[in-house]
């Protein structure tokens, strides 16, 4: 077991340092550094020696990955190319902005996700089941920006309810978000909620097909006995690794998000970043989205691991 | 008695393709997705030469009207048709997903299976590069290519078909796992054939099925890709007619001119459904079971 967890560990730190290589390598081999994208494309001779004198570019990239790598380990970005600001600091308020739109998001979407399936796994084919299934196969194909803009088109513009952009700063307290952030959480609740329902719905059917299944209810069980008893612990236990993948696209996928409602979290200053060609800020959100979704599938695979009693004594054999 | 046998091969191929499609099609949901599909492709093709309007026609009497019955679908804010613009707008992304999936299916399903038989450390290997390709969101990959070589199509092909092949990588290994331990690939390995035979002719028909319905949920999911991109500013440039960039324009007069807004956004939904409610059924024709699929 311990053993399995290490290499599990293992792994998941091996992916992130190869993530790290790429991000390094892929800005050292596009055309244009950090003081070229400063210094505007015109940048020539004197002035842009200087420059990279100044940021420490002459130097070979081995020796500026391994100084990049060992700063991002201990939270330290460097500064930015626009403005020279710590990009820790600036990080840090987008983040956990980021953060809070994502657990609100899951905060509505998991429990609805999980209910929803349940009841249109048990009541297959009927009437409940064909109109979730339908509105879960909109929600999940139709692009957020699109989805965004008919919300904001029917909630904010024509009935007035809800605010349709956010304008509160990056560093303000978590509590002033509200109620502007509730039409994002909307929409990301939305395509979550389809994604695991589905998932959830699926599994329901096919446990409840099962010979246990049919055997408990043959001996008499009571049926809300055998759904919460006999069927639910094993159904749910494929939902966690959805409900990771998902987790970690509300952490990089809301980018266009983000920028529909004007929200200030990582997603925006993303695509900030890339215009401006802010490269060392492009760097560090990417390692940083990067290992969040590691870390993510890594603790759902774990979860899963430990809830699973057939995957536990086959890992307990293992080691 | 080789040529007897091929043609008989050959017959069942095709009453194969025909039975899947009928089975598709007998779906109340490959009937409609099918329909929407080849009802897009069909405009997509004679749309420039059935719309009422020059798409870059500007009429600067005509901005922002509501739908009449010069303007079946109103103006935009430059007086454009906006009929014509959402007719001709879907060209732009069904050319470069047309021609991005396919090359995204053939390079990353034959890498896959390629290392699903061979395996060992350099498979090992790759599947990591492959994880951490999939960990950095796909929205940052893509923008950083696009913003250092420009937004044309020549850049958005290849890109989209690198990035979009690396996830069917997996699903083609994962395929080949399945079928590789099977009896008929190891008599073919007993029989001394080599690799690239055994793909041939062992592997790539079993996991054919896979890639097909891979291919169509990777291509709503390039359209998907494509048109966010247009909407960010860093797709399709103006004035060429794309249901995101029109999304995008429309957005901020969406108060006075809905209709601007909601056009393009049927346009574009009804194709994406329509390739999901597709994929949907030819996943259940084929018997493969698409529900596990994670959004990536």
């Amino acid at each position: 077991m311990l053993r399995m967890l290490l290499r599990r560990l293992f792994l998941g730190a091996i992916t992130v340092w190869i993530v790290s290589v790429i991000i390094f390598a892929g800005v050292e081999v596009l055309p244009g550094d950090a003081c070229t994208a400063f210094l505007e494309r015109e940048a020539k001779g004197k002035l842009l020696e200087n420059c990279r004198e100044a940021q420490g570019l002459n130097r070979p990239a081995v020796e500026r990955y391994i100084e990049w790598a060992s700063g991002a380990v201990r939270g330290d970005f460097g500064v930015s190319a626009n403005g020279q600001k710590s990009i820790s600091e600036l990080v840090g308020n987008r983040l956990r902005n980021s953060l809070l739109l994502a657990i609100c998001a899951l905060g509505v979407g998991v429990p609805l996700a999980i209910f929803l399936g349940v009841v249109t796994g048990l009541r297959r084919d009927k009437p409940v089941d064909l109109f979730f299934s339908t509105a879960a196969v909109f929600a999940m194909t139709i692009p957020e920006f699109v989805s965004a803009t008919v919300l904001i088109l029917v909630f904010s513009v024509w009935l007035g309810w809800l605010p349709g952009i956010v304008l509160t700063s990056a560093g303000a307290p978590a509590s002033e978000f509200f109620p502007e952030i509730l039409l994002p959480v909307i929409v990301l609740a939305m395509v979550m909620t389809a994604h695991i329902l589905r998932m959830v719905r699926s599994s329901v059917i096919e446990v409840m097909a099962g010979d246990y299944i049919q055997m408990a209810i043959l001996k008499g069980v009571p049926y809300w006995r055998i759904v919460f008893r006999h069927a639910l612990p094993n159904a749910l236990l494929p939902a966690i690794n959805v409900v990771a993948l998902t987790i970690a696209w509300l952490l990089g996928g809301v980018v266009v998000i983000e920028v529909v409602f004007n929200y200030p979290g990582l997603g925006r200053m993303m695509i900030d970043a890339i215009s401006d060609r802010d490269l060392p800020v492009v760097q560090a959100i990417a390692l940083i989205v990067a290992t969040v979704y590691v870390g993510v599938n890594l603790t759902a695979d774990l979860m899963t691991m430990f809830l699973n009693p057939r995957l536990r004594t086959h890992a307990l054999r293992g080691s | 008695m080789t040529e007897i046998t091929a043609t008989r091969t050959e017959n069942t191929r095709l009453q194969r393709i025909g039975a899947v499609l009928r089975d598709v099609m007998a779906r109340p949901s490959g009937a409609i997705g099918l329909t929407l599909v080849v009802l897009h492709l069909v405009l997509a093709i004679v749309s420039p030469w059935i719309v009422p309007y020059d798409y870059k026609a500007m009429d600067s009497l005509q901005m922002l009207k509501p739908p009449s019955g010069a303007h079946w679908l109103g103006t935009d804010h430059l007086g454009r048709d906006v009929l014509t613009r959402t007719l001709m707008g879907g060209r732009e992304a069904l050319l470069v997903t047309g021609i991005a999936t396919p090359i995204a299916v053939i390079w990353g399903g034959f890498v896959g299976i390629f290392f699903g038989l061979v395996g060992g450390r350099l498979d090992e290997v790759l599947m990591r590069v492959v994880d951490a390709f999939l960990s950095l969101p796909w929205i940052l990959k893509m923008l950083v290519l696009i913003v250092t070589f420009g937004t044309g199509i020549e850049v958005l092909i290849p890109t989209l078909a690198f990035f979009y092949g690396i996830p069917v990588i997996r699903i083609a290994r994962a395929a080949t796992h399945d079928v590789v331990a099977r009896d008929f690939v190891s008599a073919a390995r007993a029989r001394g054939h080599g690799r690239i035979t055994i793909i041939r002719r062992e592997l790539l028909p079993n996991v054919l099925d896979t890639l097909m319905v891979e291919g169509a949920m990777r291509w709503s999911w390039m359209l998907l890709a494509f048109s966010s991109l247009s909407f960010l500013g860093f797709g399709v440039s103006p004035p060429t007619p794309d249901w995101g960039l029109m999304i995008a324009d429309g957005r901020g007069l969406m108060s006075f001119a809905p209709w601007g807004v909601l056009a393009p956004v049927v346009a574009l939904s009804s194709l994406i459904i329509g390739i999901n409610l597709t994929a949907d059924a030819l996943a259940k024709a084929l018997g493969i079971d698409r529900a596990q699929k994670a959004p990536v």
